[in-house]
């Protein structure tokens, strides 16, 4: 099975069913259908070829979901970016996956145009929102093009072992890192996913999240496995508009990060009882603070909380189960279905109970390599116990209790979550050394009862530099996406360093920590 | 336009929102969630801000696009919370 199966598939059973729900716009499975093989042909008639990549460049929207499933049925690979990604990083994926066409939306043209300059593979872009548009031939308006587009379906798209998808992860080096995911790995993740939340159709999610992240992207294609309805939100700004949602709706599930947990217990105006039709809320991207459990239990005394764990390499890699939750509220729980998790020490040998190691996964979830980049592939991705597969290496440290249940203890490396997202501290640091005047950078993450995690910029100055804290975030928000931006700048006369003179980024994380208390 | 109230608030987005966009302008009627201004903890910060400098208390289902999504919704809200018995929306 390839992943546009998942559409076509509930196309035949639900024809008539809504499968989409985009503000005012209701979409059923048929609409949805036609408008891919519109979109698919489209591609096809601008020259796309199999296995070629489409970026995807927008806000949650219908038009997004089109893009990606079109492009699957055209053959093709797409690629999810965050939209708030900026000129230099867009180029660099583009460059990096070398995009064939990039989907965007006429607020995002201008820095779509300014890669595209730097982007010489890219020889189409898509603007989903805009009739009229100056541009030349390269620059396609998605309203004005898709009713001349044939409904036919397109011929030969593929196979299963194919390609699917190249999404970017934040790399430790500071390069953003193309996680290569075939049909396969995303039908077996989508399986096993619903599987465990016991989805059947007759659910309806609500995704607040971007599906250029993969915990919102896996809504909609778990919703299209399953035939189940989407209400696709641009965001969680206004929470009461996403509760009134919740309930004008009548939804079964509904996807969180901490940030938004966090958002919800703060509410006043939520009372046990108020959401009934609820069966679930998932957690994933970080834990959830013990409290925070025990508060959604009391204010969703009948949905079950699901606390989940995974990385973009292979999805998803535990689930706990929610009969379990009030006696291992710190737990992940255990292997999602059809997937197994251990944790081994250094000499690669699997930790007795308590024990600290680093987490492994072996399914067929787990990716095929980082796009073209074969030395970082080789770091985490390892010979299992047969003799042709490989076994990721999460680089997340965990321990297990007596009944083999998983505790996430850490990072191997010093990777920062915040709002559920990934930061590499070496990204934002390369951004802050591209200002004149910043002589030493150190990004580290301080606890905060919201984001999880508040990125923090200690930098030094060159002498007579003078350059302000808003100065500094106002260049960062330039060139990083909005959750890599740092919160707060301290400045500082010297950062500390090892005797080769390499700055000791550990010794002022574990500074910061030491000054709230808490010890590392 | 919204004399004093319209000013300091201009000025709270201004420091908070916009200088991260390097944005210099910022019309009264222009949505700030459509400019990619605000997110959901720049509401919070917004209402904290609208609390303590206007001495009104902002209700959870008061934080709506209605009333919160550009300067000139913002400012009129302010004064609606500040004229007794008045109208503001609600979820």
């Amino acid at each position: 099975m390839r992943v546009e199966d998942f559409l076509s598939g509930s196309a035949s059973r639900f024809a008539d069913k809504v499968a989409l729900v985009d503000g005012a716009r209701r979409s059923t499975y048929a609409q949805v259908d036609q408008l891919v093989n519109r979109f698919a042909n489209l591609l096809r008639s601008r020259g796309l070829s199999r296995g070629e990549r489409v970026v995807v460049y927008c806000d949650n929207s219908l038009e997004a979901v089109v893009a990606i499933f079109g492009t699957l049925r055209a053959g093709g690979v797409f690629s999810p970016v965050n939209p708030t990604t900026k000129v230099d990083k867009l180029a660099f994926i583009l460059n990096n996956c070398r995009a064939a066409v990039i989907v965007t939306q006429y607020k995002l043209l201008d820095v779509v145009r300014e890669a595209m300059a730097h982007s010489p593979t890219v020889k189409t872009c898509v603007v989903t929102d805009a009739g009229e548009i100056d541009g030349g031939e390269n620059i396609v308006s998605m309203p004005t093009a898709m009713p001349a587009a044939t409904t036919t379906v397109p011929c030969e798209p593929g196979i299963d072992i194919d390609l699917a998808m190249v999404i970017y992860t934040s790399g430790s080096t500071g390069f953003p890192k193309g996680v290569m995911m075939t049909h396969q790995n995303i039908v077996h993740a989508a399986n096993s996913i619903t599987t465990y939340l016991g989805n059947t159709p007759d659910d309806i999610i609500l995704c607040v999240l971007p599906i250029s992240f993969d915990y919102g992207l896996y809504q909609v294609l778990m919703t299209f496995r399953i035939g189940m309805t989407l209400i696709l939100e641009k965001s969680f700004t206004f929470p009461q508009v996403v509760l009134k949602k919740l309930t004008d709706e009548k939804v079964t599930g509904f996807p969180v990060v901490p940030t938004i947990a966090a958002i919800l217990l703060q509410l006043q105006n939520i009372k046990p009882g108020m959401f009934p039709h609820l069966r679930y809320i998932t957690n994933t991207a970080a834990a959830l603070p013990p409290a925070h459990i025990q508060r959604l239990c009391e204010l969703f005394p009948n949905t079950k909380i699901f606390s989940m764990y995974g990385l973009t390499e292979c999805k998803r890699c535990t689930y706990l189960s929610p009969d379990q939750l009030k006696n291992r509220a710190g737990s992940v729980g255990k292997a999602i279905p059809n997937s197994e998790a251990w944790v081994v020490n250094e000499q690669d040998q699997r930790c007795k109970a308590g024990e600290v190691g680093e987490l492994v996964i072996r399914g067929g979830h787990v990716m095929k390599g980082y796009w073209e980049n074969p030395e970082a592939t080789d770091r985490v991705l390892k010979p299992g116990p047969l003799p042709w597969e490989k076994v990721l290496y999460t680089g997340d440290l965990f321990r297990t209790d007596e009944e083999g249940y998983l505790y996430f203890v850490g990072r191997k490396d010093d990777i920062i979550k915040t709002r559920g997202e990934k930061v590499a501290p070496k990204e934002v640091e390369n951004v802050l050394y591209m200002l004149d005047g910043i002589k030493e950078a150190a990004v580290i993450g301080v606890p905060d009862v919201i984001l999880g995690a508040a990125i923090k910029a200690v930098v030094v100055l060159a002498s007579g530099a003078k350059l302000s804290d808003k100065e500094i975030i106002r260049h960062c928000a330039g060139h990083l996406e909005d959750f890599m931006v740092p919160r707060v700048v301290e400045f500082r006369t010297e950062l500390p360093k090892t005797a080769s003179g390499k700055i000791r980024r550990s010794e002022v994380q574990a500074e910061a920590m030491r000054a709230v208390g808490m010890n590392v | 336009m919204f004399g004093p109230i319209g000013s300091r608030v201009r000025k709270f987005i201004a420091e908070s929102f916009m200088y991260r966009d390097g944005l210099k302008t910022l019309d009264d009627q222009e949505s700030l969630l459509e400019k990619g201004l605000i997110d959901s903890t720049g509401v919070l910060e917004l209402v904290f801000f609208l609390e303590k400098t206007f001495n009104v208390k902002v209700g959870d289902d008061e934080v709506l696009p209605e009333n919160l999504d550009s300067v000139r919704k913002i400012c009129e809200f302010v004064q609606r919370k500040q004229q007794p018995q008045s109208q503001v929306c609600v979820a």
